[in-house]
């Protein structure tokens, strides 16, 4: 699909080992329904990629035959350009996290971390040895003969990740690494594990169902519906200019409008007043899309109290504080809702107020 | 999942499989199939047996009485002590499962002791109150569901107070909160979602009176249950019959299970709750000394049965005739069991085979769970019904079936002669504990997070350091606890070893027997003491391999 991008780690010299992690056209039924539907994208080395889509897109499946859990109907799936599609996970050499860690739990945590040596029949000094370094790689050293059940959920997640690390995977796979941990843990996760990941500059792939996660923390977004694949490209990219109706929806932050496409601009007409707005296309869009409609989002519209002649009129239903802004919701007319940010104290719910779009471009979506 | 790893399914589950058809279905299919082997011929003769229909009856009549005898001992008695705080409340806690300890022939045996006419509490009785006879006689019907009622009341009083436990409190508080009474509360809520647990030991009991050989046996007294009508009739050599019979236990204990799965049918909700509620203190003074003097009468009660046959294993042979207690004492008994070779021979026996039947069970029920558990192929289900059928089979009907299949060498047919050998016990053990050993096996390994297993392959770990080092150690609480259940139920085996048993493999049970039969009470007690010590060395020793590994 794309390709990758720019190498950035420092540990990118050897390419004959770090080649990238590429699914081509993969599809797994389970009898009548089909998990994944024809999905292809590539990681390069070095470059983090978020798997995003709600429960049931097939993300995990996904997950699962890049790991060699699950063998593809259809496609393959290829590691520096050699077909592996057919090699068992524990031939593929990638260090994979789960869900909810997979640690064992009759295990002492370097046993945990040093598993994947034992199987590779490294001597017992080394492997310990290693194992410690990678623990204190992700800032757990000394921690090596504790029992897992002591471990907080965010030192458990350290471990697995160890554990992952330690082999030296040719590709990092990761299910779901931020969704077990608090809020407060898992920021600060964010910035550690794009950061850890980034060191070990090999393909890594990571499902997440949380957008957020996916826009701290990837380079480039996969994003998948009902076992399809919508769009891939940059955090800003599907921000910006999403393909879909749908991945605007996905990522949501905004009302998406009916329009008329006029090709650099779109009309947006509510309640009878028509406002011509300049629009950014999806990548590869044709000229003139119908259906067409335009993405909406708070920060990109203006509230005032005065009713101008040009904006679209309406009644705040709802506020919400969103630190130093005030997020209003306004009902306008032909049924259509927006959120409008504006600085607080500006006005108050049930207020007749008049929103009129101000910065451009706004993305252009077809159905 | 992926069709080579489905291949490797298959390709360990077929021999587990294969022994399975041969051990377990087979030799009852070869009992059905005998009991048609002249036409219905077998059959007419079953149904025209005045005696053989007194013994459906009867079997029936007792398991459903055991049921409700186990019930109205069980439930109260759960509820007494997990929900109310008296002085003695931790003895009592503490010796409510002890009939579980008792081998079944050394329950019957302890009961004849107590409560036969020379029995201990009969002749009290009867001293007491100056009468010329025995007040009551431990025989029939009554005799065999109050052993019953004793021995079995643990699975109901076990399953109920997990219930409990389990309770979740705040579902009670609930409906107090919305008005309702105690006993609203009782009858609305707490018996409903306990009706699970009620169901599940009910069936047990069910199962267990079902196939019970021991009490009818021991003081039957001319009574016919269905299990003896089987040894009876294959002692005199009217195989056919013996094959009617079996197959009739059979269908009466599917036809049981059957019945409860149907009863229990509507049930979708499981006790999840973290428990957490605390015991009422019993506050009444009068309530205090009520319950503490029902608790010290029940403590007795189920601890004089132990006491008893400790007491008469140092009894001389012989010499308890018409005393209250037995007259003379000595250390004779014990002397002799260790000192005779012919006396010695039974323990080693029951030992050993013990040890046999339970190292197959592990083995085979590791890999049953195991693939159970982990694995998705075509065969599951059958293995899954393999694995369970022999808890659905009365014991003597397993026992009748081995007889009728390992009695001769024909390779073609799958015989192979065991009838007469020492092994012949050690497998009919071995089928007896496969439910035990596989559902304890399994609960350990659904425990485990499945994606460990992926988690070490994905490591690099090839497929035996992923059974060794990660499944087995998960299987490991469920291996220890079911192979002791296995090994303590074989070593006091009494229902398949009493149709099978030869003289060089007779295991305690049988000895025990003859003893009795030879009026030699005190040696038939000092095997009795012997086997309960048994359990509870193997009972120690399998704690402390747990606690040495964990």
């Amino acid at each position: 699909m794309t390709a990758a991008p720019q190498a950035r780690s420092e540990g990118q010299d050897d390419k004959s080992e770090r080649g990238a992690l590429a699914l081509n056209g993969v599809t797994r039924r389970f009898g009548e329904f089909t998990a994944v539907d024809n999905v292809s994208f590539e990681v390069g080395p070095g470059e983090l990629l978020a798997l995003v889509g709600a429960s049931g897109s097939g993300k995990t499946t996904t997950l699962r035959m890049a790991a060699g859990y699950e063998t593809p109907d259809s496609g393959t799936v290829t590691l520096g350009g050699k077909d592996i599609t057919r090699v068992p996970p524990e031939r593929r050499g990638f260090g994979m996290v789960f869900q909810h860690y997979a640690l064992f739990p009759h295990m002492p945590v370097e046993d945990n971390v040093a598993f994947g040596l034992e199987a590779r029949g490294v001597s017992k000094a080394e492997r310990l040895m290693k194992a410690r370094a990678a623990l204190a790689n992700v800032g757990l050293e000394g921690a090596g003969s504790r029992a897992i059940q002591s471990l907080s959920g965010g030192e458990q997640q350290r471990v697995a990740l160890a554990r992952a690390l330690v082999i030296e995977p040719r590709a990092l796979l990761l299910d779901e690494p931020l969704s077990n941990l608090d809020p407060t843990l898992r920021h600060t996760m964010r910035d550690d594990l794009r950061a850890m990941l980034r060191r070990v500059g090999v393909p890594a792939l990571f499902v997440t169902h949380d957008q957020e996660d996916a826009f701290a923390v990837a380079d480039r977004i996969a994003l998948l519906r009902k076992g399809k694949l919508l769009q891939v490209g940059t955090p800003e990219e599907l921000y910006g200019a999403p393909a879909s109706r749908e991945v605007a929806a996905f990522i949501g932050r905004g009302s998406i409008v009916p329009a008329i496409d006029k090709g650099s601009t779109a009309t947006v007409t509510i309640g009878g007043v028509a406002r011509d707005l300049s629009v950014t296309r999806p990548k590869d869009s044709p000229t003139h899309v119908d259906p067409a409609f335009v993405v909406l989002r708070p920060d990109a519209l203006e509230l005032s109290r005065s009713p101008g002649v040009l904006a679209w009129r309406g009644r705040i239903t709802n506020r919400r504080f969103a630190g130093g802004m005030v997020v209003y919701r306004v009902q306008l007319a032909d049924n259509i809702c927006v959120d409008v940010e504006s600085p607080a104290g500006q006005a108050h719910e049930d207020d007749n107020v008049s929103v009129s779009p101000m910065k451009g471009p706004f993305p252009l979506v077809p159905a | 999942m992926k069709a080579s790893t489905r291949r490797q399914s298959w390709l360990i589950a077929l021999p587990v499989m294969a022994l399975l058809l041969w051990t377990v279905v087979y030799p009852n299919v070869a009992v059905i199939a005998g009991s048609f082997e002249n036409g219905l011929g077998h059959w007419r003769e079953f149904a025209a047996s005045p005696a053989d229909r007194e013994a459906l009856w009867t079997t029936l009549v007792i398991s459903v009485a055991s049921v409700f005898a186990s019930l109205a001992i069980g439930v109260p008695l759960a509820f007494l002590l997990g929900r109310f705080e008296f002085p003695g409340r931790r003895l009592l806690r503490a010796v409510a499962t002890l009939p579980a300890a008792l081998p079944p022939l050394v329950g019957v045996i302890a009961f004849l002791f107590l409560y036969g006419e020379s029995g201990l509490v009969t002749r009290v009785v009867q001293r007491a109150f100056g009468m010329a006879e025995a007040p009551w006689r431990l025989k029939g019907v009554g005799a065999i569901v109050f052993v019953h009622a004793y021995t079995m009341y643990v699975y109901v009083f076990l399953f109920v107070s997990a219930g409990l436990e389990r309770f979740d409190a705040t579902l009670d508080e609930a409906a107090s909160g919305l008005g309702a009474s105690t006993w609203q509360r009782l009858r609305r809520v707490t018996l409903p979602l306990l009706m699970p647990a009620v169901a599940g030991s009910a069936l047990l009991v069910f199962m267990n009176a079902l196939g019970s050989f021991s009490a009818p046996y021991v003081f039957g007294g001319g009574l016919r249950v269905l299990s003896t009508q089987i040894l009876a009739s294959k002692t005199n050599g009217a195989m056919g019959l013996a094959y009617v019979e079996t197959t009739v236990l059979a269908l009466s204990a599917v036809a049981g299970l059957i019945l409860f799965r149907w009863l229990d049918r509507k049930r979708k909700y499981t006790l999840a709750g973290k428990g957490g509620r605390s015991r009422r203190v019993i506050r009444s003074r009068r309530v205090q000394i009520v319950t503490t003097i029902a608790a010290a009468v029940i403590v007795i009660a189920l601890v004089l049965p132990h006491l008893m046959v400790i007491l008469v294993s140092f009894a001389r042979d012989g010499a308890w005739t018409t005393q209250v207690l037995p007259p003379e004492y000595t250390f004779e008994n014990y002397r002799r069991l260790f000192s005779e070779s012919e006396l010695w021979k039974p323990i080693t026996n029951s030992v050993s085979m013990a040890l046999i039947a339970t190292a197959a069970n592990l083995v085979v029920c590791f890999i049953a769970g195991y693939l159970i558990v982990f694995r998705k192929f075509g065969g599951r289900g059958l293995l899954e019904l393999l694995v369970a059928l022999p808890w659905a089979i009365p014991a003597t009907a397993i026992a009748l079936g081995l007889a009728a299949t390992f009695n001769r060498n024909d390779l073609l047919t799958g015989r192979v002669l065991l009838v007469g050998t020492f092994w012949i016990l050690p497998l009919a053990y071995f089928i007896r504990d496969i439910p035990l050993v596989a559902s304890a096996v399994e609960s350990s390994l659904r425990q485990m997070d499945a994606s460990l297993e992926d988690a070490a392959r994905g490591l690099g770990a090839p497929w035996l350091m992923t059974m060794r080092r990660v499944i087995l150690p998960a299987a490991r609480p469920g291996l220890v606890a079911g192979g002791l259940l296995a090994a303590v139920t074989a070593v006091g085996e009494f229902v398949a070893s009493v149709v099978l048993y030869t003289h060089s493999n007779r295991p305690i049970s049988m000895e025990i027997l003859a003893q009795l039969r030879a009026l030699a009470f005190g040696t038939a007690a000092a095997y009795s003491v012997l086997l309960i010590f048994l359990v509870l060395l193997m009972t120690l020793a399998a704690r402390s391999f747990e606690e040495r590994l964990a």
